[in-house]
């Protein structure tokens, strides 16, 4: 294939590429864009491969059949294990990158000096430290989501942690900016595995201060790192398509962190530099009251006299797969004509958008899921808010708590529901630590238990009275 | 270069937008597969006639990016499956 034709086919790859995008506007053409992306990908593949210089295709089309391998089990995980595998496939992204950029730079290398211009010098350090970053910080957060023992689920702080990480970052670019002056020089090879090294124990420091509650940000933001790995990969290869698509997976994952911290009001560096866990100060239960447990019974009933229930689900539905017991629930509440509707924190759950899946997984209508914007308005209205699982993002002390390390976030109101019942696996605080007075309030009562139990008990209950 | 990265940076902000707040799990896993498009990269390390050293760090990115194009897209396809109306 001619140099003119494969620019052709870049052309169009990048414009399917756009569509693909732009028809995930709307859950209707949705899978249009999962087609145009996947034909875009086809096409730029088979254009860059069809070229006469490609050889070695046997040990390429075995690659590619270990890929399929590969990836198509991790294509069938449960939708709870979501922002695992999406961590995951972060991590194979950020290799890709750090391998091909230290590929190149050894192969020319041997080309000698006139080869490493300054300009693909500084495009090789950029896409090697941002794609080894990708690596270890996406695999140590996939490892923290998928909770495995060696890997620190609460977020790890020590003195002076945001300064080491600082230097290491200081002695990257130190030694980046030496190559980029002398690239052949006899100690470059040294000085390259060095960054590497750096760049790969950067993105583990990076992630273990990070708490639960702060990964949906986080994974956005590494979402935007390996688009931008990309992009630079683009740059040292002068290829096209790679720095478009890149650049679009990039502006994604940066508009996706933007909206994220928002929903937290927290900034950028302090969601990376923050420790969110650590700031959290101790506080006595204690002192703000007692809680008070309901049976499933009365809330069983209480609900049904209800005209407007709306739902608050957190992570614990999904730790807990309690979604299609959800939907029983659901269904029930509805054949009696109750209203009931999903209130959706954009922080809820491990990433962007987990909850949603979860909830379409379980067959619930789109339409019944509310953003917290829409919601709030109607919440006064509400005669039930049912919590499932979720805490911080419902917590009041964010509206009205100065001290409070979650103060200013915007929450779900359910506090200004009528009654509200609260499904929570244990007495303990939530994952950043922080009590939470909606559990006191005097029209808050309290379910413990299993979100999947409890909700299977309260189904229970109204299905014997409706004598189904 | 930089002009094709700035004009494309600003389609994607523009694009991405848009897109529906449902969405935005099914949105990360299909820009994961697009960002897959490392894979150009990887073939033409891979394949030219390079020492064999480096045409196994090519491999190795190859097989990395095959992976989330496939993974990314068919869990894309299967999550949007799930979002139905009624």
């Amino acid at each position: 294939m001619s140099p003119s034709f494969v620019e052709l086919f870049y052309l169009v790859a990048t414009a399917l590429f756009v569509f693909s995008l732009h028809w995930m506007n709307d859950p209707k053409t949705a899978r249009r864009g999962v087609m145009a992306g996947a034909s875009a990908m086809a096409i730029g593949m088979a254009a860059t491969w069809f070229q006469p210089f490609v050889q070695n295709h046997g040990w390429m089309v075995l690659a590619v059949l270990a890929g399929i391998a590969v990836g198509w089990p991790l294509s069938r995980v449960s939708l709870t294990a979501a922002p695992q595998r999406t961590a995951l496939s972060h991590a194979f992204g950020g290799l890709a990158a750090g391998l091909v950029g230290t590929a190149k730079y050894f192969a020319w290398l041997g080309d000698g000096p006139e080869a490493l211009t300054t300009f693909r010098m500084i495009a090789i350090i950029a896409e090697v430290i941002l794609g080894f970053i990708t690596f270890t910080g996406s695999l140590f957060a996939a490892g923290k989501l998928q909770e495995l023992n060696w890997v620190p689920q609460r977020p790890v702080t020590y003195f002076g942690q945001n300064i080491f990480n600082g230097l290491l970052l200081l002695a990257a670019i130190g030694m980046g900016s030496m190559l980029v002056n002398d690239p052949t020089s006899e100690i470059a090879p040294l000085l390259f595995g060095g960054v590497v090294v750096i760049a790969l124990l950067f993105g583990i420091l990076l992630i273990i201060p990070i708490g639960g509650a702060d990964m949906p940000t986080v994974i956005a933001i590494l979402n935007s790192y390996a688009g931008l790995a990309a992009v630079a990969m683009g740059f040292v290869l002068e290829n096209k398509l790679l720095i478009t698509a890149g650049a679009l997976d990039g502006a994604s994952g940066l508009i996706l962190s933007i909206i994220m911290c928002r929903a937290m009001n927290r900034s950028y560096m302090n969601v990376l530099f923050g420790a969110f866990g650590s700031v959290a100060p101790p506080q006595e239960g204690g002192e703000q009251g007692e809680y008070r447990a309901d049976t499933v019974e009365s809330a069983s009933q209480i609900m049904e006299q209800a005209n407007h229930v709306v739902i608050i689900p957190g992570y614990g539905m999904a730790v807990a797969q309690a979604q299609h017991k959800v939907r029983e629930l659901y269904d029930q509440l509805m054949k009696r004509g109750i209203d009931v509707k999903f209130a959706i924190h954009p922080v809820a759950g491990r990433m962007p958008g987990h909850m949603n899946v979860l909830l379409a997984e379980a067959d619930i209508p789109y339409t019944s899921l509310l953003e917290m914007d829409e919601i709030n308005g109607e919440m006064p209205q509400c005669d039930v808010a049912l919590v499932v699982g979720a805490n911080d993002v419902v917590n009041p002390a964010a509206r009205s708590d100065e001290s409070s390390p979650i103060y200013g976030m915007p929450i779900i109101d359910a506090d200004k529901a009528r009654t509200i019942f609260a499904i929570k696996r244990s007495k303990n605080p939530g994952f950043a630590g922080i009590d939470n007075g909606l559990y006191f309030d005097e029209k808050t009562w309290m379910l413990f238990g299993d979100a999947k139990v409890v909700i299977g008990n309260l189904v229970k209950e109204l299905t014997g009275e409706s004598g189904l | 270069m930089v002009f094709v990265f700035l004009l494309s940076a600003f389609v994607g902000l523009g694009v991405i937008r848009r897109v529906s707040r449902l969405l935005y799990t099914p949105l990360m896993s299909l820009t994961n597969a697009i960002s897959a498009i490392a894979v150009v990269g990887a073939i033409l390390v891979a394949g030219p006639d390079y020492p064999i050293e480096i045409r196994v760090l090519g491999l190795i990115a190859l097989f990395a990016s095959v992976t989330n194009i496939v993974s990314g897209f068919l869990i894309t396809d299967r999550m949007l499956k799930m979002f139905k109306k009624d």
